[in-house]
């Protein structure tokens, strides 16, 4: 779960797509393991985007986003080779944050 | 001992990226009240999901657009995307009125952002699913049902 974040920026037209993929187990608490245990809770609670400190996007996420979130957004604005900086922090009070670049 | 205090030192250390992550304005603080509050994702029905946005009306709004599929053929990854056409949208909520909680998720966007998100949510059973957006301060829907077939054979 300590995996790369994946991040696809390209910019068009002076608009910019960012597709995020961010590995995370997102457990629900509700699935039980083999031998009938609950498996905790485990989920992203927020995650954030933004483009020179600029905040883009703040996103709450409770546990029925699917495993390994996938996100598309677009923004105004961004030049190739500028910085996007994801975070996320999760249930668990785990957290990652990681740097991309628009192609 | 020993293992206590660990986990005592990493919570700390968890909170103190999140206080960073606030002081730098990655975060806006209005985030960290939900954070805490997490009332969002606790709500089981649709008012008090609604209620929990802060959408005590909302419209149907044919400006915004819903698009998902008829039939999911995996529960647990049903794309979902949302584009609104209504003017100075500045927040969309995704949720499914038939999982245990109503509330997917939240995304509040920034100045630049465009209000089109795409992402994958899990679904329980066959359930309308409802797009909500926040826009000059009103609150909009739409809404479409999406079927579940266990097994995969269209039944």
């Amino acid at each position: 779960m300590t995996d790369q974040i994946r991040m696809r920026a390209t910019v068009r037209d002076g608009i910019t797509e960012v597709r995020l993929l961010v590995p995370h187990p997102m457990e629900t608490g509700q699935r039980k393991d083999a031998s009938g245990n609950l498996i905790p809770a485990h989920h992203i609670s927020s995650l954030t985007v933004s483009h020179n400190g600029e905040l883009l996007l703040a996103s709450e996420m409770g546990r029925s986003v699917s495993a390994n979130p996938h996100l598309t957004f677009k923004f105004k604005g961004g030049e190739k080779g500028d910085k996007l900086s994801v975070s996320w922090l999760d249930n668990q009070q785990q957290s990652r944050t990681e740097e991309g670049q628009i192609n | 001992m020993q293992g206590t205090r660990r986990n005592a030192l990493k919570t700390i250390a968890g909170m103190s990226v999140y206080g960073a992550l606030v002081s730098s304005g990655l975060i806006a603080p209005g985030m960290l009240k939900a954070a805490e509050e997490r009332q969002l994702f606790k709500a089981t029905n649709l008012g008090d999901a609604l209620a929990a946005l802060g959408a005590t009306e909302s419209s149907p709004s044919t400006d915004l657009h819903l698009t998902v599929p008829d039939i999911a053929e995996d529960s647990a990854v049903v794309p979902v995307a949302i584009v609104s056409g209504i003017p100075d949208t500045e927040q969309i909520a995704i949720m499914v009125e038939k999982n245990p909680n109503m509330v997917v998720a939240n995304f509040t966007l920034g100045a630049r952002t465009l209000p089109e998100i795409a992402t994958r949510i899990k679904m329980g059973q066959t359930s309308d699913v409802y797009a909500v957006v926040k826009a000059n301060g009103r609150f909009y829907f739409a809404r479409k049902e999406i079927r579940i077939t266990i097994g995969g054979c269209g039944a």
